[in-house]
């Protein structure tokens, strides 16, 4: 199966997808080991390393592109980033991170209901365009 | 500026700002005459590593370019209490002023001189220096990430999209406030907090804004809006520059009295016992700070009682003598930083009382304590109880 979209940071990456049924701010959302912590986040205490994140957007503080930088660079960031509305702050994070150290953090905008829960997806984004496969 | 004609860190933030410029869908640039950055406080070390990166490459600001708070207090260095953090701060915010900012180290960039006029653009980012700029002085901004702020200083553009162009600007749903009857200074940060907590992505227009309002009280107001919700442009009709005159056709919610009873009872605790005092967030202004002083002086203060303001408001307390009465009174004076982002306040207090909508929201989760907010006479009242004293 597979759902297509758009990119707002090109790379790619495998994992077990976490849905979040909130937004989620990665300023005072989440610490730098990537567990969420803001106490009134359904996901409160989920662990977000290396995970495929489904999230409708990002919330709050425009502190959240160096939070997620950060994190890219600690290598305790989600594996990869699926949005259903394009938000400007999260892509920005992995942008600093591609141009200091080579990271690639795929930021994709996809319909994701569809995405499974349970099963390893792969997120491949270039340039011109994104998939979301399993 | 893309290609390196204006030198590999100009390069560096064009990439930057052209990439956020497509993903805002924005169809151009646009020249902005001044920045306000944000970038210089410490979130780990990648932020030092994209100024330090920056300062190796040789950029510099090519528009005046004010600071935000740091990490740390710089001329009362003694008062952070995470050494750690004070220091990576200090080297960050040294990296910004090598890159041409000015250190002025203020959320409140709107107290200085020479600040932005109606239908400037500009790169300002703070949430609540964003809101102050939109609404009232009619500058125009957007809400950027981080890193994008000092891109835009580099390189003297942003992208043209969201709040930059009129379409975003117009309001489009009306809070009548007329039923408030008489503000007192604390119905400015409580109904921005009701207004920043249930417009969602809309932009408000607030009816019934005495027309005596200052801009302490509109600072209050939208700081509160800005950090309850991401409200970045709020029109005050008979006030602000882009009000409409009009209203019709717009949705309306109405504000009473028993909404901001209940807004008061979400941000304040209900607490008696009290730890200390933090005031002047944002920034205190002269004003302020001239009336605080008015206000320590008598009986002494049996709680630590904080102010934080800019260093440059700091500067013209200490030449008029009103700095020396409240460092007497006991007030300890923090500039450069405030003490909701920083390790000033001591890690055993629980309850902290507040003039600020914004510290009541932001402290609990940042420090760990309870937050009761009170106007400015109630927290100095309160400071010399040595418990919670409300007037009402």
């Amino acid at each position: 199966m597979i759902v297509h979209g758009r990119t707002l940071h090109p790379g790619s990456a495998t994992g077990l997808p976490i849905r979040l049924t909130a937004p989620l701010s990665f300023w005072g959302g989440t610490d730098n080991l990537g567990r969420i912590v803001d106490a009134h986040h359904p996901q409160c205490g989920a662990v977000l390393t290396g995970r495929i994140l489904l999230m409708e957007s990002g919330r709050g503080s425009s502190s959240a592109s160096s939070v997620l930088a950060e994190q890219i660079r600690a290598r305790t960031a989600p594996a990869a980033i699926v949005l259903s509305r394009a938000d400007p702050i999260i892509p920005l994070g992995a942008l600093v991170a591609a141009e200091l150290y080579h990271l690639d953090l795929p930021v994709v905008v996809a319909p994701y209901d569809a995405v499974p829960d349970d099963v390893l997806v792969r997120v491949s984004a270039t340039a011109g365009e994104a998939a979301i496969s399993w | 500026m893309l290609g390196g004609r204006d030198g590999e860190g100009v390069a560096l933030a064009m990439r930057v700002l052209v990439g956020q410029a497509r993903i805002s869908d924005a169809p151009r640039l646009v020249a902005i005459t001044s920045a306000h950055v944000d970038s210089c406080l410490y979130h780990g070390q990648v932020s030092l590593d994209f100024a330090q990166r920056l300062v190796e490459l040789g950029a510099r600001v090519r528009v005046p370019t004010t600071l935000n708070v740091g990490s740390t207090d710089l001329i009362h260095p003694e008062l952070v209490r995470d050494q750690a953090l004070a220091s990576a701060g200090r080297e960050l915010m040294a990296a910004y002023v090598e890159l041409g900012c000015t250190p002025t180290f203020t959320c409140a960039p709107y107290q200085l001189p020479g600040r932005p006029g109606l239908g400037e653009h500009v790169a300002w980012a703070e949430s609540n220096a964003i809101v102050f700029a939109n609404s009232v002085l009619g500058a125009r901004t957007d809400r950027y990430g981080d890193f994008l702020d000092i891109c835009a200083a580099i390189t003297g553009r942003a992208p043209y999209a969201g709040l930059q162009t009129p379409e975003a600007r117009r309001g489009t749903v009306v809070f009548d406030c007329r039923p408030l009857g008489e503000f007192t200074e604390l119905t400015y940060p409580l109904l921005g907090h009701h207004v920043g907590s249930t417009v969602g992505a809309g932009i408000p227009v607030l009816v019934g804004i005495p027309p005596n309002a200052r801009e302490d009280d509109l600072k209050a107001l939208g700081a509160a809006a800005a950090s309850a919700g991401g409200v970045a442009l709020f029109h005050a009709v008979g006030i602000t520059p882009e009000a409409p005159s009009s209203v019709d056709g717009l949705p309306v919610r109405v504000v009473d009295v028993e909404t901001l009873r209940r807004v008061r009872r979400e941000l304040s605790a209900d607490i008696a016992e009290l730890d200390a005092v933090s005031v002047g967030t944002p920034h205190a202004s002269y004003a302020e700070c001239v009336r605080l002083a008015g206000l320590v002086v008598g009986p002494p203060l049996t709680l630590p009682l904080y102010l934080s303001t800019a260093r440059a408001t700091r500067d013209r307390l200490a030449e008029d003598g009103v700095l020396q009465v409240l460092e007497a009174a006991g007030v300890t004076v923090v500039v450069d930083t405030c003490t909701y982002v920083t390790a000033i306040l001591s890690p055993g207090w629980k309850n902290v009382m507040t003039n600020s909508g914004k510290w009541a929201h932001y402290a609990p989760g940042n420090l760990n304590v309870s937050a009761i907010l009170g106007s400015l006479t109630e927290c100095v009242a309160s400071a010399r109880a040595g418990r919670v004293v409300l007037d009402a």
